[in-house]
């Protein structure tokens, strides 16, 4: 799991260098270990007094591959799909104090300068500036915290887009990473989304709307965050109900066999496409209809 | 299908599961399957390998094989190959499916799982020992005939490979007949390829290949 730049001992197996009675010691060889090629390793473990027998092999083996699949399975399911939560936590944490010291940086500038800009674009090309006095010397120091924190913001974005897939295969190529991270964030990790209704999944993201719904003082949310998808905003406002229901169903689906197989099933995103295209076809059929009518 | 003189190999019987003849093997019950007086109902519609068995392949195994088992999932079929087989290595890479693998390995002497890429032998050939009797392959990523290339080092001279392979997994789009064709294009590689079979009704779009070392 690890890059391990150096490589010693390629023809060794997992037991060498490990007490006979070391389970912990022979797990980690296993996880970490590699080898060039197989070879005899229960006659070369008894050869080497590690085992002595083939059943006594076969049971230290047993022992240690166990404890060492135990292991990595809680490491990788930890390090996985929280670390996502936070990334996509800390992305919109960057992005939104970008925005925030841009406006000062701007407010500021439009005091100094008479072709001050604004946002982020504007605080990168003054932070480009040389400083030509002390005043200078802060406000383009501040648009150079907001170019960085903008820069922070796109790393992290590459970096889940690239993480996302690992962890929730068929979520990611369904909603995008981004979005497939988010709905992991919001759920709180990807288990609590695997068991969440399909309902809730449509509103994730909505909550403000949801409770002040609860609380009789709104119409129900159609969509939460599932609406930056492509199916849900480019679909027409009167069928947008039904296909960010028919999309929070899909991803809900794809977020279970992520969380509960892991495998890869391409053919849930042909059956969404293909949902999609029905839900939008319905409406060019009705407007097709009304046109002809008229 | 009711020849009794097929050959199952030692430890895999058919027994009746209400009413119907059904394959089994003995073991501690894994997943909620029908059980019978310690036999435990292998259904083809959920394990390819049972599938093969099931459509009449000659898959070589006798019983008491040493295994390597590539893409063991939560470890539903690999529980019935170690009921009938020796030792069996079990790599799965992702990490879900590998908890439910541990507790039925945990029910299984015999049954080593390992949390490893199958596109990697080199991650565990300091495990899994030289000259396996057969490699059984349900791998559901793309390059599932590399895969088999790849870990033919593992296999002995007169070894078999049995490997389901998943059209879906290779390319969507394409027929599966030509998906069908390249993969084992790619197989003959390193393997001489004995049969094939699909794996239908049990199921779709996949590919039962049987195949020995070059």
């Amino acid at each position: 799991m690890t890059e391990d730049p150096i490589r010693p001992e390629e023809s060794a197996g997992w037991f060498e260098g490990v007490a006979p009675g070391d389970a912990e010691a022979g797990a980690a060889r296993i996880r970490e270990g590699r080898a060039d090629a197989p070879d005899d390793w229960p006659e070369r473990a008894v050869a080497a007094g590690f085992a002595d027998d083939e059943d006594d092999y076969y049971a230290t083996l047993r022992e240690a591959t166990l404890t060492a699949a135990r292991e990595a399975a809680a490491e990788r399911e930890r390090a996985t799909d929280q670390q996502l939560v936070h990334a996509v936590r800390a992305m919109d944490d960057a992005s939104s104090e970008a925005n925030e010291l841009a406006e000062r940086v701007a407010e500021w500038a439009g005091s100094r300068y008479p072709d001050a800009g604004t946002g982020v674009d504007y605080a990168r090309e003054l932070a480009a500036r040389d400083p030509e006095s002390p005043t200078d010397e802060r406000l383009i120091s501040l648009a150079e915290r907001v170019a960085d924190l903008a820069d922070e913001s796109d790393a992290l974005r590459e970096f889940i887009e690239r993480e996302t897939p690992e962890v929730a295969p068929n979520l990611a190529a369904m909603a995008g990473p981004v979005l497939a991270a988010r709905l992991i964030s919001l759920a709180g990790g990807l288990d609590s989304l695997a068991k969440m209704p399909s309902g809730t999944v449509q509103v994730l993201g909505a909550e403000d709307s949801l409770f002040a719904h609860l609380r009789g003082r709104a119409p129900s949310p159609k969509h939460g965050v599932i609406f930056t998808h492509e199916f849900v905003r480019g679909t027409h406002p009167d069928e947008r109900g039904s296909a960010a229901r028919t999309l929070a169903g899909k991803l809900t689906i794809a977020a279970r066999v992520d969380h509960y197989s892991g495998e890869r099933k391409p053919e849930l995103d042909e059956e969404l496409q293909r949902r999609m295209d029905q839900i939008r076809g319905r409406h060019d059929a009705s407007e097709a209809e009304s046109g002809g009518g008229a | 299908m009711t020849d009794l003189s097929e050959d199952l190999p030692v430890g895999v019987e058919r027994r009746s599961f209400d009413g119907e003849d059904r394959l089994a093997t003995r073991g501690e019950p894994v997943y909620g399957e029908p059980t019978d007086e310690g036999w435990r109902c292998w259904d083809a519609g959920r394990s390819k390998l049972a599938a093969m068995v099931e459509s009449g392949v000659d898959t070589g195994l006798a019983g008491g094989e040493t295994v390597l088992y590539l893409g063991a999932a939560s470890g539903t079929t690999v529980s019935h190959v170690a009921d009938f087989a020796g030792p069996t290595y079990a790599v799965e890479f992702a990490p879900r499916p590998v908890r439910d693998l541990v507790g039925v390995a945990e029910d299984r002497r015999n049954l080593f799982p390992l949390l490893k890429d199958a596109r990697k032998p080199d991650t565990y050939a300091h495990v899994v020992e030289a000259e396996v009797d057969a490699i059984v392959q349900d791998v559901a990523t793309r390059g599932q005939a590399r895969v088999a290339v790849e870990n033919s080092r593992f296999l002995r001279e007169d070894g078999r490979l049995l490997a389901a392979i998943k059209a879906r997994s290779e390319d969507v789009t394409q027929d599966p007949e030509n998906v069908f064709e390249e993969a084992l294009a790619d197989l003959r590689e390193s393997y001489e390829v004995l049969e094939t079979t699909r794996l239908e009704p049990y199921h779709d779009d996949h590919l039962g290949v049987v195949a020995r070392p070059k």
